[in-house]
Order: C-alpha cells, then structure tokens, then sequence
C-alpha cells in the first residue's frame, strides 16, 4: 500500500485529456491548491470539472478556464466566477447547474454505489425538467442521478500514510464526498503524520477513500470577502 | 414611510423564537443577525457547512477557512460544529432548519419564489436556495416591495424562473408584512406611516 507521493507532478503524473475531475473547496475556501497549480502547468485539456463553483475572482479553478482547459462544468453557484461567465455565454464551456445540496447529494451516492435519489429540492423548477417526478407519501419529489468522476483532487488539514484524512473548519465542505465518489483521489495535506498519530475517533475520512497523498506547500489560503469587526 | 433597510432587518427579526435554527441568505437577510432579542438563544446555520455561527471575526483574526456561504470570513461560537456539504443539506432538506430568510426577485400569490435567474441577464446559478425553500420549516422572503423600475414584486404568477413552488410562507417589505395563505395574499402589517391602500397600490395581486 503505497499511496505517499512527493508532489503534485507525481501523484497527478496519469492525468490525460478529457478526464472527469472532481475539486473541493467552496469558492477558494478549502481548494487543493498544489492540485490546481499542477493541473495548470501540465496543461491537460477538454476537462470536466465538478466544483460548488469552479474557482472564483480568476483564482483557483479558473486558472484552468484562463487555460482553456475546461470543456464542461458542474456546479451550483458561479456568481463571482468571470472568467466562467464568460466562456459559457460564449459557448466555451458547458455548465450544468445544479442545486447546491443536490449536487452535494448526487456526489455522495455516486461514491456510496447508490443509483440515484428522489428530493424535493426542484419540483416545480426548470431543474425539474426531463427528469422523472413521483408523489411519496403525498410529497413531490424529482429522482436525481448519482455523480462520479476519474480524479478527486482535495485538501485536508492532516493525513497520513494510510490516506486517513482530517479537515480543518469550513474548508472540509464537498471534499470528502469527492473522495469518495472518484476512481482516484489525490489528498493533499497541509501537515503529514505519522500512522496511528490521528486518533480513530479523530479521522474524518478514512483512508479507504484516499489512492494518493502528499504533503502540500505555498497556500495562498485566498479570502473572497474579507469582513471584520474593528477592535475597539 | 418605507421601512429602511435596517427596519426591514428589525421586522424579520421578529420571526426568531429560542432555540431556533435559522438560515440566512445574503443582502439584507444577513443583517437580521443584529437584531436577535436580548436572551434569546439561536443557532445560525451556513451551508457551507457551518452550524453556529458567530459575528465577523476582530480585525487581525481573520481565518480564509472559516467562511460563510457568502464567502465572508465569519467566527464560530462555542458549541459551534462544522461538516461536509452533504450533511449540510440533510440539515436543510430533512427539514432540522427551523427558519430560512432570504431574499426575492418576485413572490406569487401561491407562494412561488422567483430569485436566482432573470433570462438574459448574467447567470449565477442557484446554489443552495433551491433546497432552502424547499426543505426548511418556514420560509420567509424579505425583499424590497418593488424592482427598480417601480413595479411590484408580489405577483399572481411569478414571471422569472421559480426557485420553488409554493414555498413561502411570509414576505417581509419596505412597505408591508404579507402572509402567503391558501386565498392569497394576506395583509398582516403595514410599515409605520404607510397605508393598506398604498401597500394594495403597489402589490400586483389582491391583499386580503
């Protein structure tokens, strides 16, 4: 079981054209940013990416869209997103928008092995559109297919050796539904630590989950909107 | 006079009861964090994926980590938690939110909300309105009474896209309180100093 790489080049070393690519985060909270970078600079194209928003401010995954490296787009909110905005009133990029907790939902049971779920969210909607609609127990709801991509690119605030991950405050949102839902996940990890250093009790996502880890560097750690109170 | 902004805010705080978990969306629904009644105890859920929210953190302190869904850096509260979006949204969905306020583009006299897409225009996405309105216990709008151009947002049928059908329960504007009841429209309270014939004057359906 070896899944520590000594970087991003390394552990994204067999990402081809036209691959499917799940990336955590919400907005540049929580991105894997070495993941992102290596991605820009190997310059694989006619991605599918599946992001809350898919970067933000021309940061994070819209470094990839600057790249023209992104075919198609999943997400739920891309106010904020320019670059996105652009390309897909052009034509560019094709963006399917869903609802947020669908789509958190959607990712979830793809990597659960669950072959789709009835919710209410979208009854009544364009979302609802072509999809089948049931009445359960008096309740309309709208069946929504699973999602699962080839990668899983995530961050977490410690790792180990076993791919065992724990996050850090809001920054864990889609990633570890992500990691469950891709072929490969590839973790990076603000600290490394020794097995059995992370109390089972402790672990956020288990290492099951996780193909690849390796210890990131240079976070930028963007703030989108910075609000403060003055000290007194 | 129209309720200001921050009288807007003041009024929708009105819907919070103790131990409420309460969901508020951006714009003026953000401000209602203000006005939480002395002693009252409430819980402020960000889908992010934050339960617990505090107040802007101290200048200084800022953490690019701790975030609401408004992308703003937030604090969390002692016994504050934090976990994945799918947990989240089981919070939202599973009908555990007690309160959702948040705001509008046009509101129907069925209760339909418009709120996330004018055809055309820039498109943002929904992110997780969709399953706040559908999924939270009581779904208030706040909203300005009308658009830009002077025309009402309380509509018979709303005309941009729904963000859901049938879902809110109240609309809180500058002019008037509103309940969505089977018949329509219901008058509840009007603004200081405003009238129900200006309110009536200015909304697109008839007010019970």
């Amino acid at each position: 079981m070896k899944k520590v790489y000594e970087n991003a080049e390394a552990a994204l070393f067999d990402v081809k054209d036209g691959a499917s690519l799940m990336s955590g985060g919400f907005g540049l909270c929580g991105n894997a940013e070495n993941s992102i970078r290596e991605l820009a600079r190997k310059g694989v194209k006619d991605l599918t990416v599946v992001s809350n928003n898919c970067g933000n401010a021309g940061k994070g995954l819209a470094m990839l869209l600057k790249n023209r490296q992104v075919k198609t787009v999943i997400a739920s909110f891309i106010g904020g997103n320019p670059d996105l905005q652009q390309q897909m009133l052009a034509g560019e990029v094709e963006v399917q928008l869903n609802p947020q907790g669908t789509l958190a939902e959607r990712i979830r049971a793809g990597g659960a092995g669950i072959g789709g779920f009835f919710t209410p969210t979208g009854v009544g909607t364009v979302v609802a559109e072509g999809k089948e609609e049931r009445v359960i127990d008096g309740k309309r709801y709208i069946f929504e297919k699973p999602l699962t991509a080839d990668f899983a690119i995530i961050r977490a605030r410690y790792g180990d050796a076993y791919g065992n991950l724990r996050f850090y405050r809001t920054a864990r949102n889609f990633s570890p539904l992500m990691a469950m839902a891709a072929r490969v996940t590839v973790a990076e990890v603000d600290e490394l630590v020794p097995v059995g250093a992370l109390d089972p009790d402790d672990i956020h996502l288990p290492g099951i989950f996780v193909q690849r880890i390796y210890r990131g560097t240079d976070y930028e750690n963007p703030i989108e909107n910075r609000t403060v109170r003055p000290r007194a | 006079m129209a309720r200001t902004r921050e009288e807007m805010a003041q009024a929708a705080a009105r819907e919070l009861q103790d131990g409420f978990i309460v969901n508020l969306g951006i714009g003026i629904p953000t401000l209602v964090a203000n006005y939480v009644p002395e002693g009252m105890e409430i819980l402020l859920h960000s889908e992010n994926g934050l339960l617990g929210m505090g107040p802007y953190p101290l200048e200084g302190e800022e953490d690019a980590q701790i975030i609401n869904a408004g992308k703003e850096t937030v604090t969390i509260i002692p016994g504050g938690s934090v976990f994945d979006s799918a947990q989240s949204f089981a919070m939202i969905r599973g009908g555990h939110v007690d309160l959702a306020i948040l705001g509008g583009m046009e509101v129907s006299a069925t209760g339909d909300l418009a709120n996330w897409m004018v055809p055309g225009a820039r498109v943002n996405g929904m992110g997780g309105a969709m399953d706040l309105v559908s999924g939270a216990k009581r779904v208030v709008v706040l909203m300005q009474h009308t658009n830009k151009a002077g025309e009402s947002k309380l509509l018979d049928k709303c005309v941009l896209p729904l963000t859901g059908q049938g879902c809110v329960n109240r609309v809180i504007t500058d002019l008037a309180t509103i309940d969505v009841t089977p018949d329509g429209f219901k008058l509840v309270e009007c603004a200081a100093g405003v009238t129900r014939e200006q309110v009536q004057a200015a909304t697109g359906a008839p007010l019970l």
